[in-house]
Protein backbone atom coordinates (compact mmCIF):
# COMPACT_ATOMS: atom_id res chain seq x y z
CA UNK A 1 0.00 0.00 0.00
CA UNK A 2 1.13 3.27 -0.37
CA UNK A 3 2.56 5.71 1.74
CA UNK A 4 1.50 9.75 1.20
CA UNK A 5 4.11 11.85 0.74
CA UNK A 6 5.04 13.66 3.83
CA UNK A 7 3.92 17.11 5.03
CA UNK A 8 6.22 19.54 4.51
CA UNK A 9 6.99 21.27 8.45
CA UNK A 10 6.54 24.61 6.60
CA UNK A 11 2.92 23.50 6.62
CA UNK A 12 2.51 23.60 9.89
CA UNK A 13 3.62 27.56 10.18
CA UNK A 14 1.23 28.51 7.18
CA UNK A 15 -1.44 27.05 8.83
CA UNK A 16 -1.07 28.93 11.89
CA UNK A 17 -0.71 31.98 10.06
CA UNK A 18 -3.63 31.10 7.96
CA UNK A 19 -5.81 30.58 11.23
CA UNK A 20 -4.07 33.56 13.38
CA UNK A 21 -5.19 35.40 10.27
CA UNK A 22 -8.41 34.54 9.65
CA UNK A 23 -9.23 35.21 13.17
CA UNK A 24 -7.68 38.36 12.87
CA UNK A 25 -9.96 39.32 10.09
CA UNK A 26 -13.02 38.81 11.96
CA UNK A 27 -12.32 40.41 14.87
CA UNK A 28 -11.50 43.51 12.61
CA UNK A 29 -15.21 42.67 10.97
CA UNK A 30 -16.59 42.64 14.49
CA UNK A 31 -15.95 46.06 15.94
CA UNK A 32 -19.13 46.13 18.26
CA UNK A 33 -17.65 42.79 19.85
CA UNK A 34 -14.49 44.74 20.75
CA UNK A 35 -16.40 47.46 22.11
CA UNK A 36 -19.13 45.65 24.09
CA UNK A 37 -15.74 43.28 25.59
CA UNK A 38 -14.36 46.33 26.77
CA UNK A 39 -17.88 48.01 28.43
CA UNK A 40 -18.60 45.12 30.47
CA UNK A 41 -15.37 45.26 32.52
CA UNK A 42 -15.32 49.61 32.72
CA UNK A 43 -18.87 49.13 33.67
CA UNK A 44 -17.32 46.79 36.40
CA UNK A 45 -14.15 49.34 37.54
CA UNK A 46 -16.01 52.43 37.35
CA UNK A 47 -19.43 51.91 38.48
CA UNK A 48 -20.03 48.24 40.35
CA UNK A 49 -16.24 49.01 42.27
CA UNK A 50 -17.42 53.13 42.85
CA UNK A 51 -20.34 51.61 45.32
CA UNK A 52 -18.24 48.82 46.88
CA UNK A 53 -15.07 50.92 47.76
CA UNK A 54 -16.64 52.17 50.46
CA UNK A 55 -18.58 48.82 51.98
CA UNK A 56 -15.01 46.73 51.13
CA UNK A 57 -11.85 47.45 53.10
CA UNK A 58 -9.38 45.53 51.46
CA UNK A 59 -6.32 44.26 53.72
CA UNK A 60 -2.40 44.21 52.45
CA UNK A 61 -2.31 40.82 50.99
CA UNK A 62 -0.04 39.39 48.29
CA UNK A 63 0.81 40.58 45.83
CA UNK A 64 0.67 43.97 47.16
CA UNK A 65 2.68 45.86 49.36
CA UNK A 66 0.38 48.46 50.81
CA UNK A 67 -3.45 49.13 51.21
CA UNK A 68 -5.10 49.39 47.93
CA UNK A 69 -8.04 50.91 46.70
CA UNK A 70 -10.73 48.02 45.33
CA UNK A 71 -10.63 49.31 42.19
CA UNK A 72 -6.90 48.62 41.33
CA UNK A 73 -8.10 44.94 43.66
CA UNK A 74 -10.27 44.06 41.21
CA UNK A 75 -8.70 44.79 37.57
CA UNK A 76 -6.49 41.90 37.34
CA UNK A 77 -9.43 39.77 37.93
CA UNK A 78 -11.60 41.83 35.32
CA UNK A 79 -9.15 41.51 33.23
CA UNK A 80 -9.39 37.67 33.19
CA UNK A 81 -13.36 38.67 33.09
CA UNK A 82 -12.36 39.66 29.40
CA UNK A 83 -10.77 36.49 28.67
CA UNK A 84 -13.36 34.27 30.06
CA UNK A 85 -16.14 36.30 28.09
CA UNK A 86 -14.09 36.33 24.74
CA UNK A 87 -13.30 32.75 24.70
CA UNK A 88 -16.64 31.51 25.32
CA UNK A 89 -17.91 33.92 23.03
CA UNK A 90 -15.07 32.12 20.56
CA UNK A 91 -16.69 28.90 21.15
CA UNK A 92 -20.09 30.15 20.35
CA UNK A 93 -18.61 30.98 17.34
CA UNK A 94 -17.21 27.77 16.84
CA UNK A 95 -20.28 26.29 17.64
CA UNK A 96 -21.86 28.51 14.69
CA UNK A 97 -19.33 27.49 12.66
CA UNK A 98 -20.11 23.71 12.93
CA UNK A 99 -23.81 24.83 12.54
CA UNK A 100 -22.96 26.50 9.25
CA UNK A 101 -20.48 24.18 7.93
CA UNK A 102 -17.38 26.34 7.69
CA UNK A 103 -15.46 23.96 10.57
CA UNK A 104 -15.39 21.39 7.72
CA UNK A 105 -12.53 23.89 6.66
CA UNK A 106 -10.53 23.22 8.79
CA UNK A 107 -11.29 19.36 9.76
CA UNK A 108 -10.47 18.30 6.40
CA UNK A 109 -6.74 19.84 6.37
CA UNK A 110 -3.78 17.24 5.88
CA UNK A 111 -2.28 18.42 8.85
CA UNK A 112 -2.99 17.02 12.23
CA UNK A 113 -6.55 17.97 14.01
CA UNK A 114 -4.64 18.53 17.53
CA UNK A 115 -2.40 21.37 15.26
CA UNK A 116 -5.10 23.10 14.09
CA UNK A 117 -7.22 23.20 16.84
CA UNK A 118 -4.11 24.10 19.19
CA UNK A 119 -3.50 26.94 16.53
CA UNK A 120 -7.62 28.02 16.96
CA UNK A 121 -6.88 28.35 20.67
CA UNK A 122 -4.05 30.22 19.95
CA UNK A 123 -5.98 32.58 17.73
CA UNK A 124 -8.27 32.54 20.05
CA UNK A 125 -6.00 33.57 22.92
CA UNK A 126 -4.54 36.92 20.75
CA UNK A 127 -7.55 38.22 20.14
CA UNK A 128 -8.19 38.56 23.62
CA UNK A 129 -5.25 39.67 24.50
CA UNK A 130 -5.60 42.96 22.21
CA UNK A 131 -9.02 43.43 24.38
CA UNK A 132 -7.22 43.14 27.68
CA UNK A 133 -4.51 45.50 26.79
CA UNK A 134 -7.11 47.97 25.53
CA UNK A 135 -8.84 47.42 28.94
CA UNK A 136 -5.95 48.00 31.10
CA UNK A 137 -5.08 51.93 29.05
CA UNK A 138 -9.13 52.84 29.92
CA UNK A 139 -8.25 51.40 33.04
CA UNK A 140 -5.18 53.89 33.80
CA UNK A 141 -6.85 56.67 31.72
CA UNK A 142 -10.70 56.51 33.78
CA UNK A 143 -9.63 55.34 37.63
CA UNK A 144 -5.92 56.01 37.33
CA UNK A 145 -4.79 51.88 37.82
CA UNK A 146 -1.26 52.37 37.54
CA UNK A 147 0.57 48.64 38.15
CA UNK A 148 4.52 48.71 37.38
CA UNK A 149 5.68 49.55 33.68
CA UNK A 150 7.06 46.44 33.51
CA UNK A 151 4.14 44.58 34.85
CA UNK A 152 2.69 45.23 31.55
CA UNK A 153 5.59 42.59 30.16
CA UNK A 154 5.31 40.28 32.74
CA UNK A 155 1.54 39.49 33.01
CA UNK A 156 1.68 38.72 29.20
CA UNK A 157 2.38 35.30 29.53
CA UNK A 158 0.20 34.93 32.25
CA UNK A 159 -3.13 36.45 30.46
CA UNK A 160 -1.85 34.01 27.19
CA UNK A 161 -2.05 30.62 29.61
CA UNK A 162 -5.24 31.89 31.00
CA UNK A 163 -6.73 32.79 27.56
CA UNK A 164 -5.70 29.29 26.16
CA UNK A 165 -6.80 27.85 29.55
CA UNK A 166 -10.46 29.49 28.73
CA UNK A 167 -10.51 29.02 25.24
CA UNK A 168 -9.61 25.10 25.61
CA UNK A 169 -12.61 25.16 28.12
CA UNK A 170 -14.94 26.99 25.37
CA UNK A 171 -13.90 24.69 22.81
CA UNK A 172 -14.27 21.61 25.15
CA UNK A 173 -18.15 22.81 25.85
CA UNK A 174 -18.52 23.45 22.00
CA UNK A 175 -16.93 20.17 20.90
CA UNK A 176 -20.15 18.87 23.17
CA UNK A 177 -22.94 21.43 22.44
CA UNK A 178 -24.94 20.07 19.26
CA UNK A 179 -27.32 23.29 18.66
CA UNK A 180 -26.49 26.52 18.98
CA UNK A 181 -29.54 27.33 21.56
CA UNK A 182 -28.14 25.50 24.00
CA UNK A 183 -25.00 27.45 23.93
CA UNK A 184 -26.67 30.09 25.75
CA UNK A 185 -27.71 28.07 28.73
CA UNK A 186 -24.44 26.72 29.46
CA UNK A 187 -23.04 30.16 29.34
CA UNK A 188 -24.85 30.68 32.10
CA UNK A 189 -24.18 27.74 33.70
CA UNK A 190 -20.34 28.43 33.02
CA UNK A 191 -19.50 31.95 32.95
CA UNK A 192 -20.88 33.36 35.73
CA UNK A 193 -20.71 30.86 38.66
CA UNK A 194 -16.56 30.26 37.34
CA UNK A 195 -16.46 34.46 37.50
CA UNK A 196 -18.40 34.74 40.91
CA UNK A 197 -17.19 32.08 42.56
CA UNK A 198 -13.33 32.94 42.37
CA UNK A 199 -11.14 35.70 43.78
CA UNK A 200 -11.72 38.18 40.89
CA UNK A 201 -14.09 40.37 43.33
CA UNK A 202 -13.48 39.49 46.87
CA UNK A 203 -10.11 38.45 47.99
CA UNK A 204 -10.43 34.75 49.39
CA UNK A 205 -10.14 35.26 53.31
CA UNK A 206 -13.19 37.60 52.67
CA UNK A 207 -15.00 34.96 50.97
CA UNK A 208 -13.79 33.05 54.10
CA UNK A 209 -15.30 35.15 56.23
CA UNK A 210 -18.87 35.47 54.55
CA UNK A 211 -18.03 31.43 53.95
CA UNK A 212 -16.50 28.19 54.65
CA UNK A 213 -18.38 26.61 51.51
CA UNK A 214 -17.87 29.08 49.55
CA UNK A 215 -14.15 29.59 50.02
CA UNK A 216 -13.51 26.16 49.58
CA UNK A 217 -15.83 26.01 45.69
CA UNK A 218 -13.49 29.04 45.38
CA UNK A 219 -10.39 27.54 45.62
CA UNK A 220 -11.68 24.44 43.80
CA UNK A 221 -12.25 27.00 40.94
CA UNK A 222 -9.40 27.09 38.50
CA UNK A 223 -10.66 30.12 37.18
CA UNK A 224 -9.08 31.39 41.11
CA UNK A 225 -5.79 30.57 40.25
CA UNK A 226 -5.67 32.11 36.77
CA UNK A 227 -6.43 35.63 38.48
CA UNK A 228 -4.00 35.20 40.82
CA UNK A 229 -1.32 34.25 38.50
CA UNK A 230 -2.36 37.04 37.00
CA UNK A 231 -2.47 39.56 39.39
CA UNK A 232 0.65 38.64 40.44
CA UNK A 233 2.31 38.57 37.51
CA UNK A 234 1.49 42.41 37.08
CA UNK A 235 3.11 43.23 39.98
CA UNK A 236 6.20 41.47 39.07
CA UNK A 237 5.56 38.33 40.99
CA UNK A 238 5.53 34.81 40.27
CA UNK A 239 2.88 32.53 41.57
CA UNK A 240 3.93 29.00 41.26
CA UNK A 241 1.06 27.26 42.81
CA UNK A 242 -1.58 29.54 40.33
CA UNK A 243 0.81 28.65 37.65
CA UNK A 244 0.57 25.01 37.82
CA UNK A 245 -2.94 24.71 38.39
CA UNK A 246 -3.47 27.25 35.35
CA UNK A 247 -0.99 25.04 33.29
CA UNK A 248 -2.61 21.57 34.64
CA UNK A 249 -6.30 22.72 33.55
CA UNK A 250 -5.25 24.36 30.23
CA UNK A 251 -3.66 20.84 29.78
CA UNK A 252 -6.18 18.82 30.70
CA UNK A 253 -8.79 20.63 28.99
CA UNK A 254 -7.16 21.12 25.65
CA UNK A 255 -6.64 17.57 25.41
CA UNK A 256 -10.46 16.79 26.39
CA UNK A 257 -11.07 19.60 23.93
CA UNK A 258 -8.95 17.61 21.01
CA UNK A 259 -10.88 14.09 21.81
CA UNK A 260 -14.40 16.66 21.40
CA UNK A 261 -13.39 16.65 17.55
CA UNK A 262 -12.67 13.43 16.57
CA UNK A 263 -14.15 11.90 13.79
CA UNK A 264 -15.69 9.55 16.00
CA UNK A 265 -17.51 11.84 18.38
CA UNK A 266 -18.54 14.50 14.99
CA UNK A 267 -20.44 11.24 14.30
CA UNK A 268 -22.30 9.94 17.27
CA UNK A 269 -23.09 13.62 17.06
CA UNK A 270 -25.59 13.11 14.78
CA UNK A 271 -27.58 9.94 16.20
CA UNK B 1 -6.90 3.83 -8.94
CA UNK B 2 -7.77 7.43 -7.23
CA UNK B 3 -11.02 6.29 -5.09
CA UNK B 4 -11.62 2.33 -3.67
CA UNK B 5 -14.10 1.78 -1.53
CA UNK B 6 -14.66 -1.57 -0.11
CA UNK B 7 -17.15 -3.26 1.81
CA UNK B 8 -17.87 0.35 3.61
CA UNK B 9 -20.60 0.21 6.23
CA UNK B 10 -21.59 2.84 8.37
CA UNK B 11 -24.00 2.94 11.64
CA UNK B 12 -25.85 6.10 13.62
CA UNK B 13 -25.93 4.36 16.91
CA UNK B 14 -28.35 1.40 16.05
CA UNK B 15 -29.66 2.69 12.75
CA UNK B 16 -27.74 1.64 9.58
CA UNK B 17 -26.79 4.11 6.77
CA UNK B 18 -24.49 2.44 4.57
CA UNK B 19 -24.50 -1.27 3.97
CA UNK B 20 -21.45 -2.93 1.97
CA UNK B 21 -20.75 -0.14 -0.85
CA UNK B 22 -18.15 -0.77 -2.95
CA UNK B 23 -16.67 1.17 -6.15
CA UNK B 24 -13.29 2.08 -7.60
CA UNK B 25 -12.90 5.07 -9.51
CA UNK B 26 -9.85 6.20 -12.22
CA UNK B 27 -8.54 8.67 -12.71
CA UNK B 28 -10.07 11.55 -15.31
CA UNK B 29 -13.11 10.29 -14.90
CA UNK B 30 -16.46 11.96 -13.67
CA UNK B 31 -19.29 9.37 -12.04
CA UNK B 32 -22.40 10.69 -10.83
CA UNK B 33 -23.48 9.75 -7.82
CA UNK B 34 -27.58 9.77 -7.72
CA UNK B 35 -29.46 8.70 -4.54
CA UNK B 36 -32.60 10.32 -3.37
CA UNK B 37 -32.54 12.40 0.00
CA UNK B 38 -31.21 10.22 2.98
CA UNK B 39 -30.24 7.54 0.39
CA UNK B 40 -26.83 7.82 2.32
CA UNK B 41 -24.44 10.17 -0.06
CA UNK B 42 -24.12 12.70 2.69
CA UNK B 43 -22.82 10.12 5.34
CA UNK B 44 -20.65 8.59 2.39
CA UNK B 45 -19.11 12.03 1.51
CA UNK B 46 -18.13 12.42 5.25
CA UNK B 47 -16.72 9.36 5.18
CA UNK B 48 -14.19 10.60 2.22
CA UNK B 49 -13.77 13.28 3.65
CA UNK B 50 -12.58 11.71 7.28
CA UNK B 51 -15.09 14.29 9.04
CA UNK B 52 -16.35 10.56 10.40
CA UNK B 53 -14.28 7.63 11.32
CA UNK B 54 -14.62 4.57 9.00
CA UNK B 55 -16.33 1.34 11.12
CA UNK B 56 -16.45 -1.30 8.53
CA UNK B 57 -14.45 -1.69 5.29
CA UNK B 58 -11.85 0.45 3.82
CA UNK B 59 -11.33 3.42 1.77
CA UNK B 60 -8.37 4.38 -0.51
CA UNK B 61 -7.50 7.55 -2.14
CA UNK B 62 -4.71 7.28 -4.52
CA UNK B 63 -3.75 4.05 -3.04
CA UNK B 64 -3.57 5.14 0.39
CA UNK B 65 -5.76 4.16 3.02
CA UNK B 66 -7.53 6.47 4.45
CA UNK B 67 -7.78 4.53 8.01
CA UNK B 68 -3.68 4.43 8.06
CA UNK B 69 -2.65 7.99 6.87
CA UNK B 70 -5.76 9.69 7.98
CA UNK B 71 -5.06 13.35 8.33
CA UNK B 72 -2.23 12.92 5.30
CA UNK B 73 -4.75 11.66 2.72
CA UNK B 74 -6.48 15.01 2.65
CA UNK B 75 -3.96 16.38 0.64
CA UNK B 76 -5.18 14.66 -2.37
CA UNK B 77 -8.76 15.02 -2.08
CA UNK B 78 -10.66 18.90 -2.68
CA UNK B 79 -14.86 18.98 -1.79
CA UNK B 80 -17.73 21.55 -2.37
CA UNK B 81 -20.12 20.76 -0.12
CA UNK B 82 -24.24 21.03 -0.42
CA UNK B 83 -24.24 23.89 2.36
CA UNK B 84 -21.85 26.96 1.55
CA UNK B 85 -18.40 27.10 4.18
CA UNK B 86 -17.90 30.33 2.85
CA UNK B 87 -16.68 33.06 5.10
CA UNK B 88 -19.60 35.74 4.23
CA UNK B 89 -17.50 38.32 6.05
CA UNK B 90 -14.31 37.78 4.68
CA UNK B 91 -13.07 38.50 1.23
CA UNK B 92 -13.00 36.07 -1.83
CA UNK B 93 -9.15 36.01 -1.49
CA UNK B 94 -9.66 35.92 2.28
CA UNK B 95 -11.21 32.89 2.19
CA UNK B 96 -8.79 31.61 -0.26
CA UNK B 97 -5.76 32.76 1.45
CA UNK B 98 -7.21 30.77 5.02
CA UNK B 99 -8.12 27.26 3.10
CA UNK B 100 -4.55 27.43 1.20
CA UNK B 101 -2.82 27.88 4.67
CA UNK B 102 -4.41 25.03 6.31
CA UNK B 103 -2.97 23.21 3.29
CA UNK B 104 0.50 23.90 3.87
CA UNK B 105 0.73 26.83 0.65
CA UNK B 106 2.43 30.18 1.53
CA UNK B 107 0.91 33.50 1.02
CA UNK B 108 2.37 33.51 -2.66
CA UNK B 109 1.80 30.23 -3.57
CA UNK B 110 -1.70 31.09 -2.84
CA UNK B 111 -1.91 34.00 -4.48
CA UNK B 112 -0.90 32.34 -7.79
CA UNK B 113 -2.64 30.31 -7.94
CA UNK B 114 -6.05 32.01 -6.88
CA UNK B 115 -5.61 34.05 -9.68
CA UNK B 116 -5.61 30.84 -12.01
CA UNK B 117 -8.44 29.42 -10.57
CA UNK B 118 -10.69 32.54 -10.58
CA UNK B 119 -9.37 33.40 -13.89
CA UNK B 120 -10.73 29.77 -15.47
CA UNK B 121 -14.42 30.44 -13.55
CA UNK B 122 -13.87 33.90 -14.91
CA UNK B 123 -14.09 35.29 -10.91
CA UNK B 124 -10.71 37.06 -11.26
CA UNK B 125 -12.00 40.78 -11.19
CA UNK B 126 -13.81 39.58 -7.43
CA UNK B 127 -11.26 38.40 -5.86
CA UNK B 128 -11.06 41.22 -3.11
CA UNK B 129 -15.23 41.80 -2.91
CA UNK B 130 -16.84 39.98 0.13
CA UNK B 131 -18.43 36.88 -0.52
CA UNK B 132 -21.79 37.80 1.43
CA UNK B 133 -21.99 40.06 -2.16
CA UNK B 134 -21.49 37.64 -4.64
CA UNK B 135 -24.72 35.84 -6.04
CA UNK B 136 -25.03 31.81 -5.16
CA UNK B 137 -23.60 31.40 -8.44
CA UNK B 138 -20.79 33.19 -7.97
CA UNK B 139 -20.17 31.71 -4.48
CA UNK B 140 -20.32 28.33 -5.60
CA UNK B 141 -17.38 29.08 -8.35
CA UNK B 142 -15.29 30.77 -5.47
CA UNK B 143 -15.91 26.85 -3.65
CA UNK B 144 -15.28 24.77 -6.77
CA UNK B 145 -12.01 27.49 -7.31
CA UNK B 146 -11.68 26.75 -3.41
CA UNK B 147 -11.14 23.44 -3.61
CA UNK B 148 -8.89 23.13 -6.59
CA UNK B 149 -6.52 25.61 -4.67
CA UNK B 150 -4.03 22.52 -3.56
CA UNK B 151 -4.44 20.93 -6.81
CA UNK B 152 -5.83 17.68 -5.55
CA UNK B 153 -6.63 14.47 -7.50
CA UNK B 154 -9.66 13.80 -6.51
CA UNK B 155 -13.04 16.50 -6.32
CA UNK B 156 -15.89 15.66 -4.66
CA UNK B 157 -18.79 17.50 -4.83
CA UNK B 158 -21.77 17.09 -2.60
CA UNK B 159 -25.38 18.40 -4.40
CA UNK B 160 -23.12 21.46 -5.41
CA UNK B 161 -25.87 23.04 -7.50
CA UNK B 162 -28.87 23.19 -5.29
CA UNK B 163 -30.32 26.66 -5.32
CA UNK B 164 -29.19 27.69 -8.36
CA UNK B 165 -30.80 28.52 -11.89
CA UNK B 166 -30.63 25.87 -14.62
CA UNK B 167 -28.07 27.88 -16.59
CA UNK B 168 -25.74 28.25 -13.97
CA UNK B 169 -25.95 24.50 -13.14
CA UNK B 170 -25.48 23.76 -16.36
CA UNK B 171 -22.42 25.92 -16.46
CA UNK B 172 -20.79 24.26 -12.99
CA UNK B 173 -21.43 20.93 -14.93
CA UNK B 174 -20.04 21.68 -17.98
CA UNK B 175 -16.52 23.35 -16.24
CA UNK B 176 -16.32 20.02 -13.81
CA UNK B 177 -16.70 17.81 -16.49
CA UNK B 178 -13.32 19.57 -18.66
CA UNK B 179 -11.66 19.22 -15.54
CA UNK B 180 -11.76 15.58 -15.83
CA UNK B 181 -11.20 15.88 -19.34
CA UNK B 182 -8.08 18.33 -19.21
CA UNK B 183 -6.43 17.86 -15.88
CA UNK B 184 -7.45 14.07 -15.59
CA UNK B 185 -9.60 14.63 -12.44
CA UNK B 186 -11.30 12.18 -10.44
CA UNK B 187 -14.98 13.87 -9.90
CA UNK B 188 -17.78 12.14 -7.92
CA UNK B 189 -20.71 14.87 -8.25
CA UNK B 190 -23.53 13.79 -5.81
CA UNK B 191 -26.73 15.34 -7.03
CA UNK B 192 -30.94 13.93 -6.91
CA UNK B 193 -30.84 16.20 -10.42
CA UNK B 194 -31.53 13.80 -13.24
CA UNK B 195 -30.72 16.56 -15.48
CA UNK B 196 -26.97 16.50 -14.17
CA UNK B 197 -26.46 13.54 -16.10
CA UNK B 198 -25.39 12.48 -19.43
CA UNK B 199 -26.45 9.53 -21.13
CA UNK B 200 -22.69 7.98 -21.34
CA UNK B 201 -21.84 8.78 -17.39
CA UNK B 202 -21.08 6.32 -15.34
CA UNK B 203 -23.98 6.50 -12.36
CA UNK B 204 -23.63 5.44 -8.62
CA UNK B 205 -27.16 4.69 -7.27
CA UNK B 206 -27.53 4.94 -3.78
CA UNK B 207 -30.78 4.01 -2.15
CA UNK B 208 -31.47 3.61 1.43
CA UNK B 209 -27.82 3.09 2.15
CA UNK B 210 -27.38 0.57 -0.31
CA UNK B 211 -25.17 0.84 -4.01
CA UNK B 212 -28.37 -0.61 -5.97
CA UNK B 213 -26.44 0.23 -9.05
CA UNK B 214 -23.57 1.06 -10.93
CA UNK B 215 -22.99 1.05 -14.50
CA UNK B 216 -23.67 4.03 -17.06
CA UNK B 217 -27.30 5.93 -17.29
CA UNK B 218 -28.08 4.09 -20.51
CA UNK B 219 -27.48 0.81 -19.12
CA UNK B 220 -29.67 1.95 -16.36
CA UNK B 221 -32.78 2.80 -18.35
CA UNK B 222 -31.57 -0.46 -20.62
CA UNK B 223 -31.98 -2.37 -17.14
CA UNK B 224 -35.01 -0.92 -15.86
CA UNK B 225 -36.47 -1.26 -19.36
CA UNK B 226 -37.19 2.25 -19.37
CA UNK B 227 -36.66 5.38 -21.88
CA UNK B 228 -35.07 8.08 -19.45
CA UNK B 229 -32.80 7.99 -16.78
CA UNK B 230 -35.94 9.64 -14.49
CA UNK B 231 -37.88 6.98 -15.31
CA UNK B 232 -35.24 4.14 -14.14
CA UNK B 233 -33.90 5.57 -11.13
CA UNK B 234 -38.11 5.83 -9.97
CA UNK B 235 -38.15 2.50 -10.71
CA UNK B 236 -34.76 1.21 -9.08
CA UNK B 237 -35.65 3.75 -6.11
CA UNK B 238 -39.43 2.40 -5.80
CA UNK B 239 -40.74 1.07 -2.29
CA UNK B 240 -41.74 -2.15 -2.30
CA UNK B 241 -45.23 -0.50 -2.05
CA UNK B 242 -44.84 1.68 -5.32
CA UNK B 243 -43.21 -1.17 -7.00
CA UNK B 244 -47.03 -3.25 -6.10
Amino acid sequence: MKQPPPIDPRAYWHSLRGILEREFYRFLQQRSRFLSALVRPLLWLVVFAAGFRAALGVAIIPPYQTYITYETYIAPGLCCMILLFNGMQSSLSMVYDREMGSMRVLLMSPLPRTWLLICKLLAIALISLIQVYGFLALAWLLVGFEPPLAGLLTVLPALLLTALMLGAIGLLLSSRIRQLENFAGVMNFVIFPMFFISSALYPLWKMREASEWLYWACLLNPFSHAVELVRHALYLELNLQALAITAGTTAVFTMLAVMGFSPERTARRKT
Amino acid sequence: MAIEVEGLGFRYGGREALTDIGFRLGQGTFTALLGPNGAGKSTLFALLTRLYALQDGEIRLLGQSIRRHSASVMQHLGVVFQQSTLDLDLTVMQNLEYHGSLHGLSRREIRQRARTELERLQMAERLHERVRNLNGGHRRRVEIARALLHRPAILLLDEATVGLDTRTRADLNAYVRGLCRDLGLCALWATHLIEEIAPEDRVLLLHRGRLRADASALELCRRADCDSLAEAFERLTATPEQAA
